[in-house]
C-alpha cells in the first residue's frame, strides 16, 4: 500500500498554506470553510500549483521536493482529480472523453458500463445531466489509471437525491481501489461517511488532525467544534464563566479550558425552581424556526446585553416541543466540549 | 479599368494571413503558457498595433532591404523582397500580426483552465491538449481573428508602399490605387476603387458576423 506525504509551504500574497499530513488506505478528508486552503493543497499534490517549499511524495516516488528542485510534470505524477464542475472536455462525447485517455475502446465501452452511462455514449457534456457528468469524469479519471485520488468538492454542483447515488458511487470506487485518496470538503456529513481521518484546515493551516471517532466526539479546536456542527460555543474565565453565553458553568476541577462547546440537541428542560443555578439558562425565545422533522429554538440568557453572535444559542428539538413552554434548559456538564484554543 | 489591384491585393492578403496565423497561433499560445515576462513580451508582439506605418515600413526596409543579414541571404538565392508582392505581403504581415496574435489568445484564455488542468492530470501532452481541446473550443474566436487578420491587411497602406513601392499591376495594392488615382487626378477612378474597397470590406464583415459558430456562441 502506497503512502502519500506531503509538507508543503506556500505564499499568495497575505495568504500562507502551510499543510503537513500523511495517508496511506484510510481515506483522509479536508474540511474546511471556503478560502480555508484545501482546494490549494489538492492543487499542489496534483502538480497544478508549485509549492514554494517543502515535498511531496507518493509511496517511494519524490512528486515535489524543493532541495532537490524535483517538480515532477502533473502529467506525470498519475494523480487522478475530480474536479467540481465536471472539467469534462465540452467539445467531446462521453465516449471521447474517455477513449481520449486509455486509447482502448473495449476499456472505454467497460468503464461506460460500470457506471452505467452507456445511455450517454454519444452525448456531449451538455447535453448530459450533473449526475451523468460525474460520472463520465469518475470513468475518465479511472481511464488515467491513477495511484492517488483527489476529490475536489465532487458533490457541489449536485441536488440532493444525486449527491446522495453518486456519493455511493465514488465510495464503491474507493474501496476498489488500491492508493491513497483525499476529499476536499466543506460539509462534515460527507467527510464522516466517506473518510477515516479528518483534517482541519483554518487560515491555511492544517490545525487539527484525527481520526473521525475522536474527531466528532473531541473537536481540538474552536474552528473544528464549528465545523464538526456544533452550535453554541462560548469563551469562558477562569472561575467557569461562559462570557458569551451569560452563565455560570459548573466545570470539573482543574479544567483550564478556554472555551467550551455544547450540542443544540442536548439541552434538556427543568423546572422554574433550578432557577439561577449553574448551567441553567433563563430562556428568552428570540425566534423558531421550523426545520423539515424538528424545531429549532434561537435563545438567550435573560438580560445577556453581550452583542457576540455567540450569545445567541440554539435548541434543537422536537416538533412536540412548544417553543413557549421552553423556560428553563439546563446543559449537562459532562457533555460539554472543552477547548484549549 | 485595369483590376490588377484587386487581385495583387487578394494574393497579398491572402499571403499573409497564412503566414500570420501560423505565427500568431504559436506565438499566442507561447505566450498563454508564460509565468514570467508575459506583459513585455505582449507588448512587444502588440507594437505594430499602435507605431505609424511608416516606422513600421522603415523597419522592415532595414531588416531585409538588400544591405541587411537577411537581405544578403535572400540574395544568395536570388531572391529580393524589395519592390515585390512579396515584399507588401511582409508588410502586411507585419501590420496584421497583432490582430491575429491578440484574437487567439483571447480565444485561447477563454478556454476553461479546469479543462486544460484536468487533460493534465490525465497524462495528456501539452501539445495534445492544444490540438485536442484548445483548438477546438476557441475554434469560433480563432476563425474570427482570421477573418479580422485578413481584412485589416486590405487596409495596410503606408509600410506597403514603403516596402513594395507602387508599381503598377506588381505592387500596386487597392489602397495604394486609390493614392496614386487621387494624386494623377483622376477622381473617378478614385471613386471606383473606394466604391470596390468599401464594398470587400462590408462582405467581409458582414460574413464574419454570419459565421454559424459565433451566432450560436451569443445566444
Amino acid at each position: 500500500m502506497k503512502t502519500l506525504k506531503v509538507d508543503i509551504k506556500k505564499r499568495c500574497g497575505e495568504f500562507i498554506l502551510s499543510v503537513k499530513f500523511e495517508t496511506s488506505s484510510d481515506r483522509f478528508a479536508l474540511l474546511g470553510a471556503s478560502g480555508s486552503g484545501k482546494s490549494m493543497t489538492l492543487k499542489c499534490i496534483a502538480g497544478i500549483e508549485k509549492p514554494d517549499e517543502g515535498f511531496i511524495c507518493l509511496g517511494d516516488r519524490v512528486l515535489f521536493d524543493s532541495s532537490k528542485k524535483i517538480n515532477v510534470l502533473c502529467r506525470e505524477r498519475k494523480v487522478g482529480y475530480l474536479f467540481q464542475d465536471y472539467a469534462l472536455f465540452p467539445n467531446m462525447t462521453a465516449f471521447e472523453n474517455i477513449n481520449l485517455i486509455c486509447r482502448d475502446n473495449a476499456r472505454t465501452e467497460e468503464l461506460l458500463k460500470k457506471f452505467n452511462i452507456e445511455g450517454c455514449s454519444a452525448l456531449k457534456p451538455a447535453k448530459m445531466s450533473g449526475g451523468q457528468c460525474q460520472r463520465v469524469a469518475l470513468a475518465r479519471m479511472l481511464a488515467s489509471d491513477p495511484e492517488v485520488i483527489l476529490l475536489d468538492e465532487p458533490f457541489s454542483a449536485l441536488d440532493n437525491y444525486m449527491h446522495t447515488i453518486i456519493e455511493r458511487e465514488i465510495m464503491d470506487v474507493l474501496s476498489g481501489f488500491d492508493g491513497p485518496s483525499v476529499l476536499v470538503s466543506h460539509d462534515r456529513n460527507e467527510v464522516y461517511r466517506m473518510c477515516g481521518t479528518i483534517g482541519v484546515m483554518d487560515n491555511g493551516s492544517l490545525i487539527d488532525v484525527q481520526d473521525k471517532m475522536g474527531f466528532f466526539e473531541h473537536p481540538a479546536t474552536v474552528v473544528s467544534a464549528r465545523l464538526t456542527g456544533c452550535k453554541n460555543i462560548t469563551a469562558l474565565t477562569a472561575d467557569g464563566f461562559a462570557s458569551d453565553w451569560g452563565i455560570q458553568l459548573e466545570l470539573p476541577s482543574g479544567c483550564s479550558a478556554k472555551f467550551a462547546g455544547y450540542r443544540a440537541h442536548f439541552f434538556e428542560m427543568v423546572g422554574a425552581e433550578q432557577k439561577g443555578k449553574p448551567n441553567v439558562f433563563e430562556v428568552e425565545v428570540e425566534r423558531v424556526i421550523e426545520d423539515t422533522f424538528s424545531r429549532v429554538i434561537c435563545f438567550r440568557q435573560k438580560g445577556n446585553k453581550s452583542e457576540s453572535p455567540d450569545s445567541l444559542l440554539t435548541y434543537i428539538t422536537g416538533k412536540d416541543t412548544d417553543a413557549g413552554d421552553v423556560k428553563f434548559l439546563r446543559l449537562d456538564p459532562s457533555r460539554l466540549i472543552l477547548l484549549e484554543r | 479599368m485595369d483590376l490588377s489591384p484587386l487581385w495583387i491585393t487578394f494574393k497579398i492578403s491572402l499571403a499573409a494571413t497564412v503566414f500570420v496565423f501560423v505565427t500568431g497561433l504559436l506565438l499566442a499560445w507561447g505566450v498563454t503558457n508564460l509565468k514570467r515576462g508575459r506583459a513585455v513580451i505582449d507588448a512587444v508582439l502588440s507594437l505594430p498595433l499602435v507605431l505609424p506605418p511608416t516606422v513600421m515600413g522603415f523597419l522592415i526596409l532595414i531588416s531585409v532591404g538588400s544591405n541587411s543579414f537577411i537581405g544578403k541571404i535572400l540574395d544568395s538565392f536570388g531572391a529580393r523582397l524589395v519592390f515585390t508582392w512579396q515584399g507588401a505581403a511582409v508588410a502586411a504581415a507585419v501590420v496584421s500580426f497583432p490582430v491575429m496574435y491578440r484574437g487567439i489568445r483571447g480565444a485561447l484564455e477563454q478556454v476553461d483552465i479546469n479543462v486544460i488542468r484536468a487533460g493534465r492530470t490525465l497524462g495528456l501532452g501539452e501539445f495534445k491538449i492544444l490540438r485536442r481541446v484548445m483548438l477546438p473550443m476557441a475554434a469560433p474566436g480563432i476563425l474570427a481573428s482570421v477573418v479580422l487578420s485578413f481584412a485589416r491587411c486590405l487596409g495596410e497602406f503606408g509600410a506597403t508602399l514603403m516596402v513594395a513601392g507602387n508599381i503598377p499591376g506588381k505592387t500596386q495594392t487597392m489602397s495604394v490605387a486609390v493614392y496614386t488615382a487621387m494624386q494623377g487626378g483622376d477622381r473617378e477612378l478614385a471613386y471606383k476603387w473606394v466604391a470596390i474597397i468599401v464594398a470587400y470590406s462590408l462582405i467581409i464583415l458582414v460574413g464574419l458576423n454570419c459565421l454559424p459558430s459565433l451566432r450560436r456562441s451569443r445566444r
